[in-house]
């Protein structure tokens, strides 16, 4: 049962063949034999967990059910759920009960889905490893000596090792999609303004965006439809039509146009994974779609572009953990400044330090301009490179990481190495474009994502695409051997 | 950009964070490294392009004006650190 996909779990649960608290309790049971060594969850709610599925089970009986009704989730532990621990992976939040839930988890609630847990992540989404979490690193559930990727790391291995059958995680330069590369899933990051940020805790509000991690285009899909939506509660949320993002998931892809972009298959580009990412675009051109090389000349500039912007953006909104109205807060402050920055240094890790204060520098005086400025400025000449491919080609491939899962404190000493594995990835938030990564096949047993990027609000484009090659290819339905 | 100790203090007072006397060479070398790769956007001339703030070039939205939120103090300062009366307790700022 716990590898079945969304549609058969929503099929047994109809058909009766199980019920969502025996679905639920088979979930609870593999966290609990399976979790801890993986360490992908912060927080387990098994009595909600089991509440809910009772009230899902109520519902299908009474044949008032959605699509995913009764099927549970895990939310990475960066959207706020009422009475429940929030901690955003940070010792800041160690004790903070959130007294709201986020959009996202209301829909999910409102679709009667079961919350199993809360996911582990990099502290406030920030890294590309879970190694930054104060709750320890997640391990990769294809190598326990190989990280999952991050910041969504928990929300990743849970789903791999099969702890959940998908889970929600967050975006803000890949934080979705290379854990999905990394741990042999599907993982979305929709377009900019398509999913609430509201309870969602804020890193780089003008990058973060919530998506689903799943096994499957399809899956995926399902979970897009229910946290998708407009809110009136997030101040860039993008008011437009609701969409199915599951009817065209079968449309055929003949003449699909695939652009290739030169500047992401060269230098820096691990070669047995450019081998991997070739035979899964010959299986696109199998499928009827052509193949076009284009050019995102502005490419190399996503790093020191991001890491200006999203510092920046993250020392302002993390200036709200004060120690005064919740969060850490130090013993015995002698003064307001003492109390401010006594609470800021225990509670935060080195990686948010380091953000915060590259932040701080480039918004002060005299620095505004050279670095912001110039940062926003160059973002434009980004988004204007991928505008333009549009018009040449339907859809963007590439690799979604470099290189495949790499070990456990391999980087963890030089904070720079760490920023370059993104550079697949960042471009995307810069841009607000939605970005999909799939399986593509393996390498040393460890798993290779391949990049889809749409242009805006095509994401049922791009998951067509995908499953049309989930269709063709079985890389997305292998299992990490221990949790078959 | 090669930043100095005293810089890296200045910045870390101005972000309100306490650094341990031992953690501030690392944090030196760190902040200068990040801030030497950042530089490569100096390479790019950018006359006459406009910043750009939100993917979208959406402007804020207005919302009628009417009370959608009650007032849940109580609630909300459950999790508080300090607090008496309803309010916060911070340490004396006016002496």
């Amino acid at each position: 049962m716990h590898n079945k996909s969304l549609t058969e779990l929503s099929i047994a649960l109809r058909q009766r063949q199980i019920s969502s608290v025996e679905l639920t309790s088979l979930f609870l049971d593999r966290i609990t034999r399976y979790g801890a060594p993986l360490n992908c969850f912060i927080t387990v709610t098994p009595e909600m967990a089991l509440n809910q599925a009772r009230e899902a089970d109520k519902r299908l009986q009474a044949g008032d059910a959605g699509p995913l009704t009764g099927i549970p989730l895990a939310h990475k532990d960066i959207f706020c759920t009422k009475g429940v621990k929030t901690s955003s992976g940070s010792k800041m939040l160690d004790n903070f009960i959130a007294p709201y839930d986020a959009t996202v988890v209301e829909k999910s609630q409102a679709a009667f889905m079961v919350m199993l847990g809360k996911a582990n992540m990099d502290e406030f989404a920030m890294g590309s490893s879970n190694e930054t979490s104060y709750y320890g690193p997640v391990k990769n559930p294809w190598d326990l000596q190989a990280v999952p990727g991050g910041s969504s790391g928990g929300s990743a291995a849970a789903v791999a090792a099969r702890l959940t059958p998908i889970a929600t995680g967050t975006d803000t330069g890949g934080s979705i999609r290379q854990p999905a590369a990394l741990c042999n899933l599907t993982g979305l990051k929709p377009t900019y303004g398509l999913v609430s940020r509201y309870g969602m805790i804020a890193f780089a509000s003008s990058l973060d965006q919530g998506g689903p991690i799943g096994h499957s285009a399809e899956d995926v899909a399902h979970l897009l439809n229910i946290i998708a939506g407009f809110d009136p509660r997030d101040s860039t949320s993008i008011d437009r039509p609701k969409e199915d993002y599951t009817l065209q998931l079968n449309q055929d892809i003949t003449g699909l146009k695939i652009g290739l972009p030169t500047e992401y298959f060269g230098e820096g580009l691990d070669a047995e994974v450019g081998k991997v990412l070739e035979q899964a675009l010959k299986e696109l051109e199998k499928a009827g779609a052509s193949l076009h090389d284009i050019h995102l000349p502005h490419t190399p500039l996503a790093v020191p572009v991001y890491y200006i912007i999203a510092p920046a953006e993250c020392s302002s909104n993390l200036s709200r953990f004060d120690g005064v109205r919740f969060g850490h807060r130090c013993e015995n402050p002698k003064d307001m400044i003492d109390l401010f920055k006594r609470s800021r240094g225990e509670g935060f890790g080195a990686e948010v330090k380091r953000r915060i204060m590259i932040g701080t520098y480039a918004l002060s005086a005299g620095y505004y301009d050279a670095y912001y400025l110039k940062a926003q400025q160059i973002r434009r000449l980004i988004t204007q490179d991928f505008k333009q491919a549009f018009h040449q080609v339907d859809v963007i491939m590439g690799p979604t990481s470099p290189t495949p899962a790499f070990n456990l404190g391999e980087k963890t000493d030089d904070p720079l190495k760490m920023y370059l594995s993104d550079i697949y990835t960042l471009s995307v938030n810069l841009a607000g474009l939605p970005g999909l990564s799939i399986p593509a096949g393996f390498v040393k047993q460890r798993p290779v994502g391949l990049q889809l990027i749409g242009n805006y609000f095509s994401e049922a484009k791009l998951l067509n695409v995908a499953h049309q090659f989930q269709q063709r290819t079985v890389w997305h339905s292998a299992i990490p051997k221990a949790y078959q | 950009m090669s930043l100095h100790r005293e810089d890296v203090e200045k910045i870390a007072h101005l972000a309100r964070i306490s650094l341990s006397e031992q953690d501030i060479p690392l944090y030196t070398r760190n902040l200068s490294n990040i801030l030497a790769l950042v530089e490569q956007m100096n390479r790019v001339d950018t006359t006459g392009i406009t910043p750009m703030a939100h993917p979208l070039d959406a402007t804020a939205r207005l919302r009628p004006d009417v009370v959608t939120e009650t007032n849940q103090r109580e609630w909300f300062q459950q999790i508080a650190p300090q607090v008496e009366a309803g309010l916060y307790l911070v340490p004396k700022v006016i002496e």
